[in-house]
């Protein structure tokens, strides 16, 4: 992971990280909600925390935030220690799921909220204020109570109160959990772009796959209060480190199966796999992506080849775009697997349910991972 | 996964307290401070007094006797032997209370002042205190008297803290009979007043019957005035000189009958409410489907209706036979003969000055409300549950023999209701009952009767606007650091128990507990007994809970994030609370306002030990005119309070619906 740097991914001198998180545990009574985090996040990124309800994001954002502090361990913010100080002597802007814009209050005040009472002149709020409606791209709005706009409006309101001063963080709990899915699509964007612009080191927690892998210059999975995997959005997608990453982000086969000499056993077929440093022998979980299962044409059935496999179509849902492939093979046994197929490939080979065919599952694209641990 | 599975050793990190932290704590911890002293320090006082016992320890002195000479002494010889060889003090004269004196020469009969007989005395343990002229003697030491000084040798009473001041209340028959008694009229004021309530908020809630929003209107009166206004407007009607006194054929109203129809009405409003509530979230879709099923709509009401009450009906039962059992005004004024507890602490601290037994029958009160509390804590916890956003609310169909029914028994209500203050009115209007009924003011004339006169009216206003304002920023702000502390548990959990307490005490209890604690001449805060803080004090303690919870709910209504995006933002709480919580709160704010201002303008039950000449009160006049006689003047001042309430309630009306439009613009959409 240390050089999974995306192109567009800003980031200052890599020994130097601008948020340090070092053997963080977080306890409630007897319930363990965080396990030994360590984590380095760098100045400009944007990090999401990724994981199903439960797993602890929230629960480490919260302790950043100095909002539930971590039982054990240190965060450092900016080279300085903030394992200890309260929310209010620490630096960051923060945006919640449910907005949390004060009611009572215009838009314009809430955004002046942070700024007021800090000795700048009446006129220079004024004009941040603008200008911040401008960046949220609601300059007209500013008058208006929240409970007079739509859910996205006011999500970004929340965003221009909470960039108002100028955070060095900005953590953003779910920030679009709570708004149809069209709106959050579009808003997805916008806060990126901003988050661009501002260059404001930003962390995001979701349970929302779509959303970290869209947004994220890198993501942080996590289950069970541990990191499973740390790494760029296409990292975590197509090598992921666990059974879990690989079964929470996108969609996976798994199939019970042996590891013997860098290929995996499962019924009588043998699939050569890129997996390394496993013991042979040993008990593994294959697992491949649907969308890696490749048909082949016609004439492959008589040939047995590396990693082809001959399959028989059991059923078939369209999706709009793909076509999701139920196949059972005589070979894998009882285990049945699923294919995503193009509808071009679909055409072109005509398969149907009932139909026979050969399919590829690349070597490369064959993962396994040991059982039990 | 191969993590280490626990949690390494060390401390738990704990943020460092920033400003707002310490502020937050301090204002707590000020507020705590305020509920302690005026709750549970004085609620110690009295529970503490009423184990103590006073009585004459013979047992704990020794005399010597001199010859006529004054020389040659006598062997000592312990006053308790004397006793016995005399016979002349039983061991019920040796009980005392606190300021009893036992001369010392009654233990002597041929003792004579002029005598050169010397006299020795000593106690044989350091707690034996005795009296020379007024100077209070402690010493084991042996002391000489002449015979002169010796007769104005006095033992005091020493204190044993036991069961006796309860083994005595429960062996006297008289004063046992008041627990049956107001068991009596608690039960049978709540069966009634739940009864009638229930067919009201019935009639409101599943009825079509038309004028509604007076006969709610009419219904909440009682709210307005003193507890013991329904007594003399009953004494009127059904007294001595009532003029329907041939109705009751013969029964008294002066005892329980009076007692019960008085409750009933002031403690109608205080069921209906809780009732009503119960009534107005019933689920359409349950109707649908009784009607679906073709149910009977008697099968109806006892399987859906009364089930889905039956948590308002409990609650309401438990808090009207708490009001009835604690009320200490209407037994007062229309209980004659008959002997309730909240009387007996009356007769025992005022009547008798018996503080000790007064504190007993205090606990014995105690026990009844603190039960009917904690049941009621439990009722309304499930309460809320029953609540779901998704229910479709009920929409009553007319009917029309069904909508006769009720509105005929709402109009009996509203004309009882009605008709007790309208007599009220007429009391206070009239020259001279039954002779002279002209009408004329000379009743209002207060400063012509005992009582206080106009002052108490004045005093009573100054206590009420008082109460309203201290008690609501008192409650709110302790309701708000309670509710927006984070951390310190604790203390929370402490001070959220000390804020449900008062609902358990009732006001007769409570004010002999200030007694017990402020005029102890030890206390510091001694200097506030009779004057208006302490009445100020003592009605916000009373009335605590009531405005703690409706706190509560209004702040729990607001976003848990605010406090974070606040603190985030770098401002100090106290911005968000008077810029954000307090104006999203008022509504509330106002509601425990007039809430606090009606209740310190009717209360009489806390008051009634603590007012002094200069701080005398409106409803303790109304009761001390009646006492005195003056049963018209008394109507009079229960009427003022009435207008008063009155005019504050629409003025509160008004206000918030003022308030509210200007600074909750926010709310419409």
């Amino acid at each position: 992971m240390m050089n999974a740097l995306t192109a567009d991914a800003p980031r200052a001198d890599a020994a130097d990280p601008y948020l340090k998180i070092d053997s963080c545990w977080k306890a409630f009574g007897e319930f363990v909600a965080l396990r030994d985090i360590t984590l380095d996040i760098h100045k400009g990124e944007f990090v999401c925390f990724l994981g199903p309800s439960g797993c602890g994001k929230t629960t480490l954002l919260r302790a950043i935030a100095g909002l539930d502090p971590q039982t054990r361990g240190t965060i450092r913010q900016g080279g300085r220690d903030i394992s200890a100080l309260p929310a209010s002597q620490r630096d960051y802007g923060i945006v919640f799921q449910s907005y949390a814009l004060f009611p009572n209050l215009t838009v314009e005040r809430n955004i002046a909220f942070g700024l007021e009472n800090t000795g700048r002149p009446k006129a220079e709020i004024g004009a941040r204020v603008a200008e911040l409606l401008a960046l949220v791209g609601l300059p007209e709005q500013g008058r208006k109570y929240p409970a007079q706009l739509s859910g996205g409006q006011q999500q970004r309101i929340a965003l221009a109160r909470a960039i108002a001063i100028n955070p060095g963080l900005l953590l953003l709990d779910e920030p679009l959990s709570a708004l149809d899915a069209k709106v959050r699509v579009h808003l997805r964007h916008e806060i990126k772009e901003l988050q661009r612009k501002l260059g404001v080191t930003t962390i995001m927690v979701t349970h929302d796959q779509e959303e970290a892998l869209s947004m994220a210059d890198r993501i942080v999975v996590m289950n069970h209060g541990v990191i499973e995997q740390v790494g760029t959005p296409t990292e975590i997608y197509r090598d992921p480190a666990t059974l879990f990453v690989a079964d929470f982000i996108g969609e996976t086969n798994k199939i019970e199966s042996v590891f013997d000499k860098g290929a995996v056993r499962v019924g009588q077929a043998v699939l050569a796999t890129g997996a390394k440093g496993l013991a042979d022998g040993g008990a593994v979980t294959m697992a491949v992506r649907p969308e890696d299962i490749l048909p082949l044409a016609a004439g492959h059935e008589a040939r047995p080849a590396p990693n082809h496999l001959n399959v028989t179509v059991t059923s078939m849902e369209f999706l709009g775009s793909y076509w999701r492939t139920h196949l059972t093979s005589d070979s894998l046994g009882e285990t049945p697997l699923v294919a995503n197929f193009s509808m071009n490939a679909v055409r072109r080979l005509g398969i149907e349910p009932g139909a026979a065919l050969t399919v590829e599952l690349p070597a490369e694209r064959v993962l396994a991972f040991a059982r039990g641990a | 996964m191969a993590e280490t599975s626990t949690l390494p050793a060390g401390r738990a990190v704990k943020l460092k307290l920033d400003r707002d932290g310490i502020v937050k704590r301090g204002f707590m911890a000020l507020i705590g401070l305020y509920l302690f002293a005026a709750l549970a320090l004085p609620l110690y006082a009295m529970l503490s007094k009423s184990f103590v016992t006073y009585g004459f320890d013979l047992t704990r002195y020794e005399f010597q006797v001199s010859d006529e000479s004054g020389t040659v002494w006598g062997d000592p010889v312990s006053a308790a032997s004397l006793n016995d060889a005399l016979g002349k003090f039983s061991d019920a004269d040796l009980a005392s209370s606190s300021d009893g004196r036992l001369a010392v020469t009654d233990l002597f009969p041929d003792f004579s002042f002029k005598s050169p007989v010397k006299y020795r005395l000593r106690s044989t343990t350091a707690d034996a205190p005795y009296l020379v002229g007024l100077d209070l003697q402690r010493t084991t030491d042996w002391q000489e008297f002449d015979s002169n000084t010796f007769r104005r040798v006095n033992l005091r009473p020493v204190t044993t803290v036991g069961l006796q001041n309860y083994v005595e209340y429960f062996s006297n028959p008289a004063l046992f009979s008041s627990i049956e008694n107001s068991l009596f009229i608690s039960v049978i004021s709540t069966v009634l007043t739940v009864g009638l309530a229930f067919g009201f908020a019935y009639a409101l809630n599943r009825s079509c019957i038309a004028f509604k929003g007076t006969f709610r209107l009419i219904a909440m009166m009682p709210i307005l005035v003193p507890s013991l206004l329904p007594g003399i407007a009953l004494i009127y009607l059904f007294g001595n000189q009532g003029f329907l006194k041939g109705l009751l054929m013969g029964q008294s109203i002066y005892g329980p009958l009076g007692i019960v129809i008085g409750s009933v009405f002031f403690t109608f409003p205080h069921a209906l409410i809780i009732i009503s509530t119960a009534l107005s979230i019933a689920d359409q879709r349950q109707y649908e489907a009784a009607e679906s099923l073709r149910a009977s709509s008697w099968r109806t009401f006892w399987t859906v209706t009364i089930p889905g009450a039956r948590y308002g009906l409990i609650s309401a039962a438990f808090v009207t036979f708490t009001l009835v059992i604690t009320d200490f005004g209407l037994p007062k004024v229309i209980g004659g003969q008959y002997n309730v507890l909240a009387i007996d602490i009356y007769k025992q601290v005022i009547g008798q000055q018996n503080f000790e037994m007064g504190a007993v029958v205090s606990v014995v009160l105690l026990i009844p409300a603190v039960f009917a509390f904690i049941i009621d804590r439990q009722v309304q916890k499930k309460q809320v549950s029953l609540l779901s956003a998704r229910s479709v609310p009920y929409q009553p169909k007319p009917n029309r023999r069904f909508d006769m029914l009720m509105f005929l028994w709402c109009l009996i209500v509203a004309f009882f209701i009605a008709g007790i203050i309208a007599v009220c009115q007429m009391a206070a209007l009239v020259k001279f009952w039954p002779y002279d009924l002209s009408l004329s003011l000379k009743n209002y004339a207060f400063n012509r009767m005992d009582g206080g006169g106009w002052a108490a009216y004045w005093n009573s206003l100054q206590l009420a606007a008082m109460t309203a304002v201290a008690g609501t920023a008192i409650i709110f702000t302790g309701a708000y650091m309670v509710e927006k502390v984070d951390g310190f548990r604790a203390g929370r959990a402490l001070f959220q128990f000390f804020a449900m307490l008062p609902m358990a005490i009732p006001g007769m209890v409570l004010g002999l507990a200030y007694i017990f604690f402020f005029n102890d001449p030890a206390n510091p805060l001694n200097f506030l007994y009779g004057t208006m803080a302490i009445l100020v004090i003592s009605t916000v303690t009373h009335f605590y809970t009531v405005g703690h919870l409706t706190a509560l709910t209004a702040l729990k209504q607001i976003d848990a994030e605010f406090e974070p995006v606040a603190s985030s933002l770098r401002q100090p709480f106290w911005r968000l609370f008077a810029r954000v919580t307090v104006p999203v709160c008022l509504p509330a704010i106002l509601d425990i306002s007039i809430y606090m201002f009606v209740n310190a303008m009717t209360t009489v039950s806390a008051v009634v030990f603590l007012y002094s000449t200069h701080t005398a009160l409106a409803s303790v006049a109304v009761l001390n005119m009646d006492d005195a006689g003056d049963i018209a003047p008394a109507a009079a001042m229960g009427m003022m309070i009435f207008y008063t309430n009155a005019a504050a309630r629409i003025l509160h009306a008004f206000a918030s619906r003022r308030i509210l439009g200007r600074t909750q613009a926010w709310r419409a959409r």
